[in-house]
């Protein structure tokens, strides 16, 4: 009887063993370009510079006062000249004018606001800075859809290329695997403004300042982290040597 | 102690038992001398709690719970915990705090959990200590999932809309039931509102009264210790056990090594990972709720995703009823199955350590299934993980069903006469 409940327990744990191995039977994922982000108060105000002239005039920053861009190392008075165009004071919240109704009836969707972006795009395949670095950089020319623009990372995406000026046109050529999945492959059709690696370098900033402004203390959290770690570690000696001194007479 | 104060003392005393309590549940509670690192999470449980209350306090001085959209078309309830992320001074400490420490009390509780089942801390005279522990771990869920709606994210709403819709699987009172919780027949600002008042004032009044109760109990009979035998049994001539030192101030300085120890990985969580890699604070929920737009996958938080599992591998109708129902009484049997521990284990022993090969194979294999079922709880459902969910789900309840039976059936080592400690 024995013998058979242990045969059984072994039974199972062999079951368990392997069920891992069918419980990650791993489902297709995106593959995203990793993003060189930077904290560099250059980058951020060039970044910054985009996102207000290309991004908020339908994307919100609604969390965001534009004030806050003094923690990139702007003066309130650049703020000011360079980077408000719609709103009167520079406590505002960096909001947009356009109606969430209205954008459902021009993209077919309402814009998402921006501030938190970096952080909702986070996923298994990667950082959500590395979402939008790739996401920025992979828009193609497709007639088929109504802005005339369609993304691979973000298929039949409402959103028109607004860089195109500055990327180019890129055309796609998509063939098909054995297995059904879509291989797509971009080339640049038409150069824009700017070089290849001028480009990413803009998107690159953009991308920067979009993960500063998701969550702007994070430097200063990690900052303040470090010293309350030390602090504890010296604590602990401490507290571990008291904890040692009164239990010496324990036998 | 000056004439003075002792007058003071007295004068106390004679009104309130000041003295004989402090007497009676630390310098001179007699606490088993062998505790080892298992015995740090009880009280780091009690610190969280204050952590959890200290900081709940501040952000409810901040957090608005109105789902109606402010002039950007965001959610008050949403911006509001951004306000306090962005504007509230120190208010990102006090969230990350506040979030960090949700996941934190399951950890820690979990961990105090297993301990018990590890030494047979639920043994005689300790069931109603365990009765009451699984009450505040049934409480302590429902706290953690109203307080998950709270910032309004895609996550919270789809979450409890979900969690929610459970409760409309009871036959004949569930569609009215879940309409009373609800508030409304959607998840709304009725229902934000009534988690708030819930989340804030009446379970943690709840949670607070049954850990009252559980520390009443635990020092009405003492605690168990590693070896699972009683101190109480070897006491020298004034009555104190030969094994027991005094709580204060030996396990108070010994606890302060522990809340110190603890910090450092808790205070590593909370400035360098605060998301927990998506666990702690999932990506989704930064993303304002959406009535109007499902996600893809929704997961509820990694300390309620082994019952989930176990919800969702119930996926046969039974009786004439729905697979679903089935599924929530699995779920709730799950978790009220661990309160009667203390009369399943048959065992001539208490602790692990003077147990036999069958009921240490059955705790491995009983861990390991409850690690899996989490696992799979955060991953989306396919027909492969569906049946190792299914294997799993019966071994959990195999581990206590069965127990009556092996836990007799093994063959223990002698217990020995006083606790061991070098």
């Amino acid at each position: 009887m024995k013998m058979r409940v242990i045969n059984l327990i072994k039974r199972a744990a062999a079951v368990l063993l392997f069920a891992p191995a069918v419980a990650l039977a791993a489902a297709a994922s995106v593959q995203l370009d990793k993003a060189p982000v930077s904290t560099d108060p250059a980058a951020l105000q060039h970044g910054a510079k985009l996102f207000v002239n290309y991004c908020l005039s339908c994307h919100s920053a609604s969390f965001k006062r534009y004030n806050m861009l003094t923690n990139i190392g702007l003066s309130e008075q650049e703020i000011r000249d360079n980077l408000m165009f719609t709103a009167e004071r520079v406590g505002d919240l960096m909001t947009v004018a356009m109606r969430p109704a209205d954008a459902k009836v021009w993209f077919g969707t309402a814009v998402p606001d921006l501030t938190l972006v970096a952080r909702q795009r986070n996923s298994g395949d990667g950082s959500g800075a590395d979402w939008l670095y790739t996401y920025l950089r992979q828009f193609y020319r497709d007639p088929a859809r109504p802005s005339g623009w369609n993304n691979v990372v973000f298929e039949n995406v409402g959103m028109p290329h607004v860089f195109w000026e500055l990327q180019g046109e890129q055309v796609a050529n998509i063939t098909e695997n054995a297995d059904g999945t879509k291989n797509v492959q971009l080339s640049l059709a038409k150069p824009g403004k700017l070089s290849v690696e001028e480009y990413d370098k803009a998107v690159a900033d953009l991308v920067s300042f979009m993960v500063w402004m998701s969550e702007p203390i994070a430097e200063k959290r990690k900052a303040i982290g470090t010293v309350v770690l030390i602090f504890l570690a010296g604590l602990f000696v401490l507290s571990y040597a008291l904890k040692k001194n009164y239990w010496k007479d324990i036998h | 102690m000056t004439t003075k104060s002792q007058a003071l003392l007295n004068w106390i005393d004679e009104r309130f038992p000041l003295t004989s309590s402090i007497k009676g549940h630390l310098t001179e509670y007699y606490a088993p001398k062998n505790f080892n690192f298992w015995y740090f999470f009880g009280s780091l449980a009690l610190l969280v709690l204050v952590i959890q209350i200290l900081t709940g306090i501040f952000l409810v001085m901040h957090y608005k719970p109105d789902a109606s959209l402010n002039a950007s078309g965001v959610p008050v309830a949403f911006a509001s915990v951004e306000y306090i992320m962005r504007e509230v001074p120190g208010g990102w400490l006090i969230r990350y705090l506040h979030s960090t420490g949700a996941s934190a009390f399951f950890v820690v509780v979990y961990l105090h959990m297993f301990r018990g089942l590890l030494y047979g801390s639920y043994r005689k005279p300790r069931e109603l200590i365990w009765i009451f522990g699984t009450l505040i771990f049934l409480v302590l869920m429902a706290e953690a999932f109203m307080g998950y709606l709270l910032p309004w994210g895609q996550m919270s709403f789809w979450g409890a809309q979900v969690i929610v819709n459970l409760f409309s699987a009871i036959p004949i009172i569930g569609p009215d039931l879940s309409l009373v919780i609800r508030g409304d027949y959607v998840v709304s600002d009725a229902t934000l509102n009534r988690f708030f008042s819930f989340h804030v004032i009446a379970v943690p009044l709840v949670l607070i009264g049954l850990v009252v109760a559980h520390i009443i109990a635990l020092h009405e009979v003492g605690s168990n210790n590693p070896d699972g035998v009683e101190i109480k049994k070897k006491k020298d001539a004034n009555g104190i056990p030969l094994d027991g030192i005094p709580f204060h101030p030996y396990y108070t300085v010994k606890d302060i090594v522990g809340v110190v120890a603890f910090l450092f990985f808790f205070t590593a969580v909370v400035f360098f990972a605060p998301e927990g890699g998506g666990y702690f604070l999932e990506y989704n929920n930064f993303i304002p709720a959406d009535p109007l737009k499902t996600p893809p996958h929704i997961a509820p938080v990694w300390y309620f995703t082994p019952f989930y599992s176990i919800l969702r591998a119930v996926t046969y109708p039974l009786f004439g009823l729905d697979a679903k129902f089935w599924g929530v009484v699995a779920m709730g049997a799950s978790v009220v199955i661990i309160a009667f521990l203390p009369w399943l284990d048959r065992s001539p022993v208490k602790s692990m350590r003077y147990k036999g090969p069958i009921f240490k194979a059955a705790v491995a294999i009983f861990v390991v299934c409850f690690i899996i079922l989490g696992y799979l709880g955060v991953l989306p459902p396919t027909p492969g993980r569906t049946l190792v969910s299914q294997i799993c789900s019966v071994l959990y309840f195999a581990f206590f069903l069965l127990m009556p039976w092996y836990s007799k059936l093994d063959k223990c080592k002698p217990e020995p006469e006083r606790v061991t400690f070098k």
